[in-house]
């Protein structure tokens, strides 16, 4: 089981907690320690707190108590122009991808790379050389190199959600979170998805932490997986030794397991 | 679980409260039309006025074609120049007064001066910056500016605050500054409904500007006042007829704008 050996590259959670009403917290002490590579999949049922403990980390939800440990500094205490900085290291990918629906392919692309410019650069769209090669070489990995100056809503979901990914990456993240990318996708699409993932991620060097509601899919690109119910961590390990019972531990019930 | 079965099942709960304000309001619209004489036999007497002042329009009068060139190139002014001052003074006012974005003890100051703009008719304004920067077609353009302001500060506001917030948390979370959020974004979600509401702005601050000199504020309006004093009523005709020809125009401009950003 991983544990926290490779501590400084990865992350480290240490008793999070998240209340969005006081005394009915969602997330009940999370203490969780993920490697600075591989994938991470957290699974469990709606409503566990899965999408709150991954919007803890980069802050987009800010939590009750607890530590959130990213190179060296609390994620948790960071405030103004310290957290932009460590957000724009944190690529993050949604589950409705949330592409600006009226900008360009390009022009979402490259909002990457918005936390490295002034607003008034952003406005002129004054983006730099390399950041613009950058891109265009991201999109022809994502296979979507002649839909640049395309704007964002005639695409396909699984367009769309591939221009989220890039967007992530564009970030050059050394982190990348994803909130159930494939829920909103087909079977196949939903594999090309996870693949793009693993390959960029493999490609970079930056981990993954994925929340999936498809255990098979979790199964089979996921490194380590982490299973929540109820606001707590109930199983963490290998692939392997997700079993029936661990699932029906998770997930309640066994009448789903096929 | 507590018994269901006691709870008396109803598919719609009557609200009595808005059956009531309903019952008020209708009580209160008798009331107004008995109150102010509203009646058939009312009109026709104004109607038997009418057909006189009409028959004195016609035909109209072409002598005093400088005045009237003069007096409505000044209301143009006035109007373009409010408009201009207006939407500047409210883009940054608006994004303060959008409660998705904005914290409460930001929005409410904002919204006040959007509430105080919107109190008063223009006429209204125009009244009071009359008497408090004179006579002319500055008083003109500093009303019709409040009036821009206090209207298109609702309608941005309201327009910022339907925006999916979903676009912007992914914007947010590449670590952008608040204002790169806010030109990546906001900004292309708001604009072509923006592009919208000026050009209805500027249409209303066009017929505004052509009323403002009524009270001394500049523009085609002190003109039109005077000839209607003096029972010129040709010379009305031909003001008139130029004032509903110029809010023509601008209705095509701002129609055709309004193609040019919604692509």
């Amino acid at each position: 089981m991983p544990t926290s050996e490779e501590a400084g590259a990865g992350i480290t959670l240490r008793r999070l907690v998240k209340e969005y009403v006081p005394g009915k917290p969602v997330l009940r002490g999370i203490d969780l320690a993920i490697a600075g590579r591989g994938i991470t999949a957290i699974i469990g049922p709606s409503g566990t707190g899965k999408s709150t403990l991954i919007r803890c980390i980069n802050r987009l939800v800010p939590p009750t108590s607890g530590e959130i440990l990213f190179e060296g500094r609390d994620l948790a205490q960071l405030q103004g122009s310290a957290l932009r900085e460590a957000r724009r290291t944190i690529g993050m990918v949604f589950q409705e991808y949330n592409l600006v629906e009226r900008l360009t392919v390009m022009e979402n692309v490259l909002s990457g790379r918005l936390g490295y410019m002034s607003p008034f650069a952003a406005w002129l769209r004054r983006f730099e050389r390399a950041d613009v090669d950058r891109a265009f070489e991201l999109l022809d990995i994502i296979g979507l190199g002649s839909f640049a100056h395309v704007r964002a809503d005639s695409l396909s979901g699984g367009q769309r959600q591939r221009v989220g990914i890039a967007r992530a990456v564009m970030q050059r993240p050394r982190l990348l979170l994803a909130d159930e990318p494939t829920s909103s996708l087909d079977p196949k699409t939903s594999v090309e998805i996870m693949t793009l993932m693993r390959d960029l991620s493999g490609a970079s060097g930056f981990p993954v932490i994925v929340n999936i509601h498809n255990v098979d899919l979790a199964r089979r690109f996921a490194d380590r997986i982490v299973g929540m119910t109820g606001g707590k961590v109930v199983f963490d390990g290998p692939p392997a030794d997700l079993r029936d019972d661990m699932l029906k531990t998770i997930y309640g019930g066994e009448d789903w397991i096929g | 679980m507590t018994s269901a079965a006691a709870i008396p099942r109803v598919a719609f709960i009557p609200n009595w409260w808005a059956r009531a304000a309903w019952l008020v309001f209708v009580v209160y619209l008798v009331f107004a039309a008995a109150r102010l004489e509203f009646t058939f036999a009312r009109f026709l007497v104004g109607m038997d006025h009418g057909a006189k002042f009409v028959s004195r329009l016609f035909p109209p009068d072409l002598t005093k074609l400088d005045l009237l060139a003069r007096g409505m190139g000044e209301s143009l002014q006035i109007a373009v120049l409010a408009s201009v001052l207006g939407v500047l003074i409210t883009l940054p006012l608006s994004l303060a007064g959008a409660r998705n974005l904005m914290p409460a003890w930001v929005t409410w100051p904002s919204r006040a001066i959007m509430v105080l703009c919107r109190s008063f008719h223009p006429m209204i304004v125009a009244i009071l910056f009359v008497k408090a920067v004179g006579f002319g077609a500055l008083a003109g353009i500093l009303a019709l500016t409040v009036a821009s302001i206090g209207f298109l500060g609702k309608l941005f506001t309201e327009a910022i605050e339907e925006i999916s917030l979903k676009q912007v948390e992914a914007v947010r979370a590449t670590g952008a500054s608040f204002l790169s959020v806010v030109i990546f974004a906001v900004v292309p979600q708001v604009m072509s409904r923006f592009v919208g509401f000026i050009a209805y702005e500027t249409d209303a601050n066009l017929r505004n500007s052509t009323m403002v000199g009524i009270v001394g504020a500049g523009g085609i309006g002190g003109t039109l006042f005077a000839a209607f004093q003096r029972f010129d009523y040709d010379f009305v005709c031909t003001i008139v007829l130029t004032i509903i020809v110029l809010i023509m125009i601008g209705e095509v401009l701002t129609m055709r704008i309004k193609r040019i950003f919604n692509a």
